[in-house]
Order: structure tokens, then C-alpha cells, then sequence
């Protein structure tokens, strides 16, 4: 068995055992004057599955950028098969027999997956050779690790899960030893998931080499045999995964002991707020998108809506906030009702007293272009108060931001600055600011803390509570399954477009989530669920 | 009915001239724009490869040489459309627009430095012109009936560029869809990124195709200038790389539906030609200057998208930036 | 080896520094090419120096041009800040000065100067705008190309002016496509005779007070788009289309208006040729402004103040290039246009190109003084 080690970057592996699949040594990386990587030291037995865990910014995906060839390191080596490597692109990672799945799909949609695994592989400068080794050599790969794709099938016809598989197949068929995959599962249900690990485990029984980057801490103990843990550019820990827990290896993501409830009182629901009936949206190609769609949210209480991305969610926040026309239905806020003959817009639905945290700050909720203060007014720029005669008064709108600044710990508080340049976390926070300082009935929220530290994390959360029990109604849509158990007072379940189950949130667990999430509930496993 | 024949024979000649230079730029644009690069300069090359090809042509007194000459120069304009775009990932409009404007004023400047004829080139002798070839046994089937028509009074006779042009469509068309490189082509016009993780080069990719659209259109100002006519005018493109861009749009991206829009736009071309001077019955005589006007407010007739919508390559005018 | 930490540029280089380097890359190359047709380019530099700035004639055809520019490189940046590129300000200040040339051929003894000259700009603008119109909706509302649809509104409106002025406007008993000239009362006074109210005497050149509306604009403009919502909203739609439909922004409409004042300003062209210098309808009026105004816009990074300095560039270039055409009889108005052209490339497309060595100087000029340790990012 491989032999243990506890202490970060120590690696005692005797003169004896064969040499590891991939070694890294003293990986160094900076980008001017942020180190990404220091020091980093890692050894990969060869048919194992081992784990990197670590918080965004962390280093793990400038690690594996330059194991696949994207980066140059400042310093250190790389090792494949005790050999030492130069790796200055991705021709030299395959040919090292790297593949690498990364976290957004490198796939053209209008190619089908004999295409999108040809391309770059081709055996000939004419395509009907390699279309015929390609169809031969995917026939072998499906045989070998039950990998099922239907070669001619458009990838933009297939689902998520399936163009994960052609990720896959494409690094097999390149001939790689050692797979990396970069945080494979934010797009899967715990059922795909599950079905993705026993593709692993066929590849690692096949003596494949896998990494898996990942901060979802239950994968990682379901899964790996090792695991390194990153922090701040450098690598903290290595554990054994059958010899830690997931406390631990929270506690050295972060350095410290992490919180894991948020204090909250019990919700006080009051007055229906949000009344959103039969609503259906469809896409461009007639699919409806949110299909028949009810509920409602009263003041006062957080509903969260939990499913894995890509079933509705996103289209049903646009159509809330007004910026996609709807199909059938109604929504009614506060006694306003939008149907598809009486449409609407963000200015609109924003009149109505109607806050919208969107799902992706950079490309919605903010332009990165403008300076600070002027994102701050964001959707409020036409009012009142902002404007002196026929201009815009940039000392109002200044003083403004700098109050909205300090009150959401802002960082800089410095409303000249572009909006670019600052961090993630303080983005978040003052597009929340902008949109809860103006104490809406209704505020809409989807993904509020993805690419934010766990600092950050802690303040959103508890300023979503506070405008709970001040009487708001919020609308959560989250992936992070913990964030919805821990902030919604009420759990909706979304898959492909519906809403499929309902539970109380005191009364929510992960797997009964999970299930209701690819809508696998049966009435065996549903006698937990209060509707 | 001899005389319908000859009238679409002599309409169906007029077409092939005019769409020649739209089909060749069409193709062009169609090679930058797969790849994901916007090019507006199909005006400019065409107009620079003219004057080149005329000036060759008629300095050393080859057509050939005049030829290879344009597609030397039009190629270093993309060449440099590429080092701005590609390599300083500039602004793609804006450097087409430029190239334009540089070719537009160069080409005169250059004319009457060197020929001090007020920026015409002077004009050269049959050596330095493409003239009309005849297919074999076009003389011997000339009285045959339809067949015979259609054989010497229109497959034949044209000049070699406008066979290259119609040859350029399928050469084209396998290029892109039956070869190793046409399927990265169009891999890196819809996704850079999937091409940069195959560890294929993005850059040498555009610059590639970038080439091939320099290359056709200096076959297609070659064309405009020693086979068309005789020698260089100032301005002589008249918008034509721009009309060509549309019908590639209009085309969606495609070889054959391109050529087709360029073969309309020929055809328009005769059919106005012929309505000169001619009495419209109501409107009464058809003013010259709205015949004039007619390909370009066609152009803005197809763009507008009443017939059909355009869907462009996904990553066509955003320079590749690697992500982190 | 450690790499020295690359510090961002200070903004004095952005604005200032990097502009600068790009012209003179262009004038380089142009010298290049001047020297290739076997002038001396120094030379040339020197007569076109003297030939804008020498002598008080010189001085005020150069400011007649910038006054031109300046219209129609406002133009042009209204048009890039919505994120379009407007390069249909021939076309739009052709047709803005048909407009005008129609209102006085209708007006011109109907009122006195003083309204007819604010009706004047209405209806140049007007008229531009309404030529910025068709290709701004179907940007706008068919996603057509609006540089290639502008460009076409460039030579229908060229036929269109043809037609015009043969066939109907033309005087007549005369063969050149001219209109008749207007009442002089509906002249708009030179410079030289507002100089000449102050008891000064200068050169008479085409410069009018139309020059004074022109630095008006370039104020108007700068509040629009820094100092007001729809100014906002313009740079939103430019900056990031999807955000600002977020945040309540209607894009198509941010688009129309946003054409429809670039237009406009194209069209004030019209109104100085027209009303302020030819004192008819003629053709051919606006003789390159449209794309001279591109580089102008891209020169002046699409703010007024670079705007009215690029403008004076190449205003200097133009009545420069007029008097070089003489000296040099190789040299024509096409260098001009060459140049044009080179500016486009080098503040245009290759504006970053000399970011990466200037970066390299400046850091190393920089890292000799003690550098504040900068807080971990």
C-alpha cells in the first residue's frame, strides 16, 4: 500500500516502490505581483485517485494549468514516471500522456462527438482516415469503460453529463495515462456523480492515473485515496482520505475553525410578496425552459430554490427580474401582474420594489468598465435623487457609494476605483448593497457567494437574513446545496424547468435533496418529505 | 426564340463577369470569418491587388506576373490585418477599416509617383491581360443548336480568372469540410479554446486562413484591373469587397449559398444595365444614378435579414485571450 | 530568478504618452512613404508646417477644416462609446447639407439671420440624422452590420445628390450641378468679418462662425456622455449590453438615439459648408470629413478633448497637404487619405502595440526609486 505521510510536502517514498505516476517539486508561480503557486510539492501514485482540495484563488487550477502546459513555471520540476519533463504546452501534456476535463467544456457545438473528439487528433491531413479510426477507437473506448456517447450526435443536443464523457473520451483517445479533472461535478446531479465515480474507478482499475480538483469536500472523502490540501498558493496538508474527515480538511482550507451554522431565528412569514402561477418560459427553440411553474413567497421568509444548473433556474430569475418576456402564466408582485400580454422590464419590476443579486456578477450585475460609483447606481441611474437639473451629480452618486461601501465592508471603500479591480467578494458585496440598501419587498438572489471567500461568505449570508427579518421576501436560487440548507426557511426543487418537491428547511437532508434534484424521489425514499 | 436565347445568353455572360471579383472575395471572407476574424478589408486588398497586377502587368508585360504580384501584396495586407488582429488582438473592424483607407490612398499615391498619370495605370498590351479563352471545341459546336448556345456563347469564352473563380467554390467547399485543416478551421471559429486545449496553435490557425482570404483577393483585383479591364482606375473596387461581404452573410458562412448571392447580384447588375434609357411605363425614364445606387441599396436589402437570418461563427471578432 | 513585480502604468502614460508614440508611428511610416516616391519628407514637413500655421490664411483654412473634423469625429465617438462604428458621416453630412441647402433655398429672405441660423442646425441635424437612421434600426432591431449598411448609405446618398442635383436642384442655364447661390443675408458671416467688427484684419478663408458651434458640441457632447443618464446608458450598452438591459436600459432605443446624434453631428458639416462657405448646393461638399473623422475619434480616444486636438492635427494636415501639392506636384490629396489610414492602424487597431516595451522601460526607470510594498492581492 502506499505509504503514508502527514506533514505538507514531505514525500517518503522508498527507493523500492515504483516511481510515481506524476511528481511536482517546489512548482513555483507568480502573476506580477500575485504568487499563485509556492513551493508546491506533490507525488501521485500511479493508479490512484488523488484529490486537491483548496478555496478559490487557492492555486490549485494554476497548478494544473501548468501540469497541461498553459503556464510555465517560475520554478520547480515535473516528473512523469520518475522522468523528469519539460512541459511548455499542451502538445508536450499529451504527450506526456496528460488529459486534462476542464471546468467549462472545450467542445464545439456544432461539431458532433466524432468531430469534437477528432479535432486535433487527426490521423491524416484528409478527414476520412481519421474519421475511420476514430469511430474504431471509440468503439474500443466505450467497450473498455462503459463510456456510452452516440459518435453522431450534435453536441449541442446533448446533456451535460454526456459532453462531460466526451471531455473524457477525447483525453482517452489521445492516450492519456494521468486525467485531471477540474471540478467536475458543479454541473452534475449526485446521481451523475455517482455514475462519473464508477467511470473513475473503471479507469483507475484500468491503472489510469487520476486527479480531481474540487472544493466539495464529500467527493473528496467518497472518492480519492489521497488528498492534498491548498491554501494561499501553498500546499498546507497531505492527507490519506481514509485517515481524515471532512472537519479537518474544511479547517485547513481555511485556516481555521469554520462556523458551520449560521444563527438564525425562525422566519416570520408574512404577507404574500411574490405570487408566481403557471409560469412557463421558453427557449429560442420552443423548449420551455421553467414549465408550469407555482409558488409563492411571502415577506419575511427566505425560499430557497436548490437543482443542479442548467434546469431552469437561470431563466426563471431573468423572468422574474423582468428581463425575458414569459410564455404563459402569471407573476404577480404586490398586486402588479405580469402575464405574456402585459410584459414587463428590469426597470419595470425594479419600480416595484424589486431587488436582483444576478447569478453572474461580471457579466450582469455589474460593468466592469465603469468606475465604482457608477455601477453602484446600476439600474437606479434615471433616479431622482442622483440627478441635479438635467445631470447626472457625481458628488451625490459618490457620497452615495462610499456609504453603501462602509455599511457593506466594501474593500477598498473607495468609490473612484474601477469596477474591475475589485476582488470578487467585494463585487458581491456591493452589488448587494446596491440592491438591499433600497429595502425591497422582493429580492431575487442566485448564486450569491460563487467565486467569494469564506469571509465574504459569512457576511452575505447573514445580510440575506437581516433583510428577512426586516420583513423582505427573498428568492434564493444556489447550486451549493449547504447554502440553501443553511439560509432558506423553505426549499423548492427544480428539474428541467419544474418545480418537483418541496420541503420544510429544518427538515431538508443532502441525499433526500439530492434525489428530489434528478427527480429520482420514489415513495420509498420520499417518507421523509413534508410538503 | 433565337433571340430569347441570345438575350440570356448575353444576360447570363454580363452575371459571370460581375459576380466574378463578389465570388472570389466572397470565399475569401468566408476563409477569415470561419476562423474568427471579422475582415472589412476585403475592399481594401482587392483595390491594392488591382493596382499591383496592373502595374506588374504592365512593367514586365505578363498578366502572370501580375497576377502572382497581387496575390503577393494582398497577402502581405492580410498579413498585416493579421498582426494586428491576431498577434495585438486589435480591434478587427477598426484595422479592416484602416487597411481600406490605406489602400484607397496609396494606390493613388503610388500611381502617379510612378506613372504620373493622375493615379490610372497605363494600359497594358494584350501580354499583360487576361483575355477571354476558348474551351476546346468550342468553334466546332457553335451552330449547334441550344447546346451549341450554351457551350461557345457562354461556358466558353470567358477569361481564365473567372473559371478560377467558379473553381474556387468546390476547391473551397472541400477545404473546409473534407480536410484536417478545414475542420480546425472551423473548430476555432466556434470554440479557440477547444483548439488551444488540443494543443493546436490558434494564432498560426487564423493566420493560415488569413493568408488564403489575402491570396483570393488579390486573384479577385487582379481580375477588376488586367482581365476586366486594361488597366488601373482610382477607386475602381466601387464597394464591391463590401457587396461581397454581404452576399457571404447573406450566404451564412457557406461556399455554394455565397455564390449563389454573388450570381444575384450579377445578375441584378445586367438586368439594370439593360434598363437604361429604357421608359418604365408610370415611372417614365429610369434615372441612371438609381441604377447606380441599386447593388448597394441591395446590400443593405439582404443585411436587413428579410430574407432569413444570419447566424455568425460563434467566436468571430473576439480576439483570443487565453483564460486563466 | 525572481521577475520584478510589472507595476500598472500611471495615467499619464495611458492618456498621454501612448497616443502620442501611435501618431508618431504613423507619421513615420508616412515619412516612409514620402521618401519612397522620392520626396524628402522633412521637407514636406516643413512646407505643410508653414503652409497650416505660417501665415494668417494658412491658419484660418486650417481651423475652417478642424472645424469639420471636430463635427464629424464627435460623430464617429457618440457612435463607438454605444459600442457601433459610424462610418457613414460622408453620407450624413451630405445629406445634412442637402438640408440645409433646401431650407434656404425655401427660407433664405423668409427671416433674418438670427433664426435662420438655429434652424439651420435643426435641420442639419435633422437631416443627418435621419441618413444615421435606416442603419441604426436595422442594427439595432436586424442585427445588420452598421458598418457595412453605413458604407452603402455612402454611395446611395453620393447617387442620390447626383440625381438631385442634375436633374432638379440644378440652376438653371448652367452645365456644373450647382444650385443657385443664396440671399446673402442668409450668409453666415466669416471670421474675417467678425474680425473685421473689431477693426482687425484677416485673410478671408472659408473659417465661419460655425467654429463656435462646433466647441459648443464638443462641450454638449462631454456632458451627454459623462454628465447625464442617457450618457449612462450609452457607455452601459457599450461597455456590456447584457448589464445593461439589467439595469433597466432599453439597448435598441440607447442605439437609435445614440445614431441619430451621431448623425446629427455629421450633419452640422453640412450646415457649415452650405450655409457658411459655398452659400449653395453643390456636390462633392463634404470631400472626405466623414473619414477623416474616424481617425480623429480614434486619435482623440473618442473624448472631446483629444477629438479637438486631433482635429487640429489633421486640419493641419489638410490645408498642410493642399500647400505641399503645389511645392511637390508628386504629393496629392490621396497622402492625405494615406495618412488617414496609417492613424486608423496605429491608434486604432495596434493602439497597444508599443504597451508591452513602454511597460518594460518604465518599470525599469521605476524600480531604481524605493517601491511602496504593495498589500497581498
Amino acid at each position: 500500500m502506499t505509504s503514508s505521510t502527514t506533514t505538507a510536502g514531505v514525500q517518503s517514498g522508498g527507493s523500492n516502490s515504483p516511481p510515481a505516476a506524476i511528481e511536482l517539486k517546489g512548482i513555483s508561480k507568480a502573476f506580477g505581483l500575485v504568487q499563485a503557486n509556492k513551493d508546491v510539492s506533490i507525488k501521485v501514485e500511479a493508479g490512484s485517485i488523488h484529490g486537491i482540495v483548496g478555496e478559490n484563488g487557492a492555486g490549485k487550477s494554476t497548478l494544473m494549468s501548468i501540469l497541461y502546459g498553459f503556464y510555465e513555471a517560475d520554478e520547480g520540476t515535473i516528473h512523469i514516471d520518475g522522468n523528469k519533463v519539460e512541459i511548455k504546452n499542451s502538445n508536450d501534456a499529451i504527450a506526456a500522456g496528460i488529459g486534462m476535463v476542464h471546468q467549462h467544456f472545450m467542445l464545439v457545438d456544432t461539431f458532433t462527438v466524432l468531430e469534437n473528439v477528432m479535432m486535433g487528433a487527426e490521423s491524416g491531413a484528409l478527414l476520412r482516415d481519421s474519421v475511420v479510426a476514430a469511430r474504431r477507437e471509440l468503439e474500443r473506448l466505450e467497450k473498455e469503460y462503459a463510456l456510452h456517447v452516440d459518435p453522431d450526435a450534435l453536441a449541442s443536443d446533448l446533456p451535460v453529463g454526456q459532453l462531460q464523457r466526451v471531455e473524457i473520451l477525447k483525453a482517452l483517445y489521445r492516450g492519456a495515462r494521468i486525467l485531471i479533472l477540474d471540478e467536475p461535478t458543479g454541473v452534475l446531479t449526485p446521481q451523475e456523480t455517482d455514475q462519473l465515480f464508477r467511470i473513475l474507478g473503471a479507469l483507475k482499475d484500468q491503472g489510469v492515473t487520476i486527479i480531481l480538483i474540487t472544493h466539495k469536500l464529500r467527493e473528496i472523502m467518497d472518492v480519492t485515496d489521497n488528498v492534498e490540501v491548498m491554501r494561499h498558493g501553498k500546499m498546507v496538508a497531505h492527507r490519506v482520505t481514509a485517515e481524515t474527515s471532512k472537519e479537518e480538511l474544511a479547517e485547513l482550507m481555511v485556516g481555521r475553525k469554520m462556523r458551520t451554522d449560521l444563527q438564525k431565528q425562525d422566519a416570520k412569514p408574512g404577507d404574500v410578496a411574490l405570487v408566481v402561477e403557471n409560469l412557463t418560459v421558453r427557449d429560442g427553440y420552443g423548449i420551455a425552459k421553467v414549465d408550469n411553474v407555482s409558488f409563492e413567497v411571502k415577506a419575511g421568509e427566505i425560499v430557497g430554490v436548490a437543482g443542479v444548473s442548467g434546469n431552469g433556474q437561470s431563466e426563471l430569475l431573468e423572468a422574474l427580474s423582468g428581463i425575458t418576456p414569459i410564455d404563459d402564466g402569471r407573476i404577480i408582485y404586490d398586486g402588479t401582474d405580469i402575464t405574456p400580454s402585459r410584459p414587463t422590464d428590469p426597470a419595470a419590476v425594479r419600480h416595484m420594489s424589486v431587488g436582483h443579486v444576478p447569478e453572474d456578477r461580471q457579466r450582469l450585475g455589474m460593468i466592469t468598465n465603469f468606475e465604482a460609483w457608477e455601477s453602484s447606481i446600476l439600474g437606479h441611474q434615471r433616479s431622482p435623487e442622483f440627478q441635479k437639473g438635467l445631470f447626472l451629480d457625481p458628488h451625490t452618486v459618490k457620497t452615495h457609494c462610499k456609504s453603501l461601501m462602509e455599511q457593506f465592508d466594501v474593500r477598498p471603500p473607495t468609490p473612484d476605483i474601477k469596477s474591475a479591480n475589485f476582488s470578487g467578494g467585494n463585487q458581491q458585496k456591493l452589488i448587494l448593497a446596491r440592491e438591499i440598501e433600497r429595502n425591497p419587498k422582493v429580492l431575487l438572489v442566485g448564486q450569491p457567494t460563487r467565486g467569494v471567500d469564506i469571509g465574504a461568505i459569512e457576511f452575505i449570508h447573514r445580510q440575506l437574513v437581516e433583510l428577512r427579518d426586516k420583513g423582505g421576501a427573498v428568492l434564493l436560487i444556489s447550486v451549493e446545496l449547504d447554502e440553501v440548507m443553511t439560509l432558506a426557511d423553505r426549499i423548492l426543487v427544480m428539474f428541467e424547468g419544474r418545480i418537483v418537491a418541496q420541503v420544510a428547511g429544518d427538515k431538508a437532508d443532502e441525499r433526500m435533496l439530492g434525489l428530489m434534484m434528478a427527480n429520482a424521489m420514489t415513495d420509498e425514499n420520499s417518507n421523509e418529505v413534508s410538503a | 426564340m433565337e433571340d430569347a436565347f441570345v438575350f440570356i445568353t448575353l444576360t447570363a455572360n454580363a452575371t459571370v463577369r460581375v459576380a466574378t471579383p463578389l465570388i472570389l472575395c466572397a470565399m475569401a471572407g468566408l476563409f477569415s470569418e470561419r476562423s474568427g476574424i471579422i475582415d472589412i478589408s476585403l475592399e481594401g486588398k482587392m483595390l491594392g491587388g488591382a493596382f499591383i497586377a496592373a502595374s506588374v502587368a504592365y512593367t514586365q508585360d505578363s498578366a502572370w506576373l501580375g497576377l502572382f504580384a497581387a496575390m503577393a501584396f494582398s497577402t502581405g495586407l492580410a498579413l498585416l490585418h493579421g498582426f494586428a488582429c491576431i498577434t495585438h488582438k486589435g480591434n478587427q473592424v477598426v484595422s479592416g477599416v484602416a487597411i481600406n483607407m490605406l489602400m484607397s490612398g496609396l494606390t493613388v499615391v503610388l500611381g502617379i509617383a510612378w506613372f504620373k498619370r493622375g493615379g490610372q495605370t497605363p494600359g497594358v498590351t494584350p501580354e499583360g491581360r487576361f483575355l477571354p479563352v476558348q474551351l476546346p471545341f468550342a468553334e466546332a459546336l457553335e451552330n449547334v443548336p441550344v447546346i451549341g448556345t450554351l457551350y461557345s456563347g457562354f461556358l466558353s469564352g470567358h477569361n481564365i480568372l473567372v473559371y478560377l473563380a467558379f473553381l474556387a467554390v468546390p476547391a473551397t467547399w472541400w477545404i473546409v469540410y473534407r480536410t484536417r485543416f478545414g475542420l480546425r478551421l472551423r473548430a476555432v471559429g466556434e470554440n479557440p479554446n477547444a483548439v488551444d486545449t488540443a494543443g493546436i496553435s490558434v494564432s498560426w490557425l487564423r493566420f493560415r486562413a488569413v493568408m488564403m482570404c489575402g491570396m483570393l483577393t488579390g486573384i479577385a483585383g487582379t481580375y477588376l484591373s488586367i482581365a476586366q479591364n486594361a488597366s488601373f482606375v482610382r477607386e475602381m473596387s466601387a464597394g464591391q469587397g463590401y457587396i461581397a461581404l454581404a452576399a457571404m452573410i447573406f450566404g451564412k458562412w457557406r461556399p455554394l449559398p455565397a455564390m449563389l448571392a454573388c450570381l444575384m447580384f450579377g445578375l441584378l447588375d445586367a438586368i439594370a444595365i439593360r434598363l437604361q434609357g429604357v421608359v418604365l411605363p408610370g415611372i417614365g425614364e429610369v434615372p441612371v444614378q438609381l441604377i447606380q445606387a441599386l447593388p448597394y441599396v441591395l446590400t443593405v436589402v439582404l443585411l436587413a435579414g428579410f430574407i432569413g437570418k444570419a447566424v455568425a461563427p460563434k467566436a468571430v471578432g473576439i480576439p483570443y485571450v487565453k483564460e486563466r | 530568478m525572481s521577475a520584478s513585480p510589472v507595476k500598472p502604468l500611471p495615467r499619464w502614460i495611458d492618456v498621454g504618452l501612448i497616443p502620442v508614440l501611435n501618431i508618431l508611428m504613423a507619421l513615420f511610416v508616412s515619412g516612409l512613404i514620402i521618401f519612397a516616391i522620392g520626396e524628402d519628407p522633412w521637407e514636406a514637413v516643413k512646407i505643410m508646417a508653414y503652409g497650416a500655421l505660417g501665415f494668417d490664411e494658412g491658419i484660418g483654412y486650417t481651423l475652417y477644416y478642424t472645424t469639420n473634423f471636430i463635427f464629424t469625429g464627435l460623430a464617429v465617438a457618440v457612435a463607438f462609446h454605444t459600442g457601433l462604428f459610424n462610418i457613414g458621416g460622408e453620407g450624413q453630412a451630405y445629406i445634412g447639407g442637402l438640408g440645409v441647402g433646401l431650407f434656404l433655398l425655401a427660407f433664405d429672405t423668409a427671416m433674418p439671420i438670427w433664426l435662420l441660423l438655429p434652424l439651420g442646425i435643426v435641420v442639419a441635424g435633422l437631416f443627418g440624422a435621419a441618413w444615421a437612421a435606416v442603419p441604426a434600426y436595422l442594427q439595432a432591431y436586424r442585427g445588420s452590420h452598421i458598418v457595412i449598411t453605413t458604407i452603402m448609405f455612402n454611395f446611395i446618398a453620393a447617387a442620390l445628390m447626383v440625381y438631385l442635383m442634375v436633374n432638379i436642384l440644378i440652376k438653371p442655364g448652367q452645365m456644373s450641378p450647382q444650385s443657385v447661390t443664396f440671399d446673402k443675408q442668409s450668409h453666415l458671416p466669416f471670421m474675417s468679418d467678425v474680425f473685421g467688427w473689431f477693426g482687425m484684419e484677416i485673410a478671408r478663408t472659408p473659417l465661419n462662425i460655425t467654429v463656435f458651434w462646433a466647441i459648443i458640441c464638443c462641450f454638449g457632447l462631454w456632458a451627454f456622455i459623462w454628465r447625464t443618464k442617457w450618457g449612462y446608458e450609452t457607455r452601459a450598452v457599450g461597455y456590456n449590453e447584457r448589464a445593461a438591459v439589467y439595469g433597466g436600459v432599453d439597448p435598441k432605443r440607447t442605439i437609435m438615439i445614440a445614431m441619430f446624434i451621431s448623425g446629427g453631428l455629421a450633419g452640422f458639416v453640412g450646415l457649415n459648408e452650405i450655409m457658411g462657405v459655398h452659400h449653395k448646393l453643390l456636390l462633392n461638399f463634404t470631400a472626405g470629413y466623414g473619414f477623416t473623422g474616424i481617425a480623429v475619434s480614434l486619435m482623440g480616444r473618442n473624448h472631446p478633448v483629444g477629438i479637438v486636438l486631433a482635429s487640429l492635427l489633421f486640419g493641419i494636415l489638410y490645408q498642410g497637404g493642399a500647400e505641399l501639392a503645389f511645392e511637390m506636384p508628386s504629393i496629392t490629396r490621396e497622402m492625405v487619405v494615406t495618412i488617414q489610414g496609417l492613424v486608423i492602424l496605429f491608434s486604432g487597431a495596434l493602439a497597444y502595440m508599443s504597451v508591452p516595451w513602454v511597460s518594460k522601460i518604465y518599470n525599469y526607470l521605476a524600480a531604481d526609486k524605493p517601491v511602496a510594498v504593495e498589500g497581498e492581492a
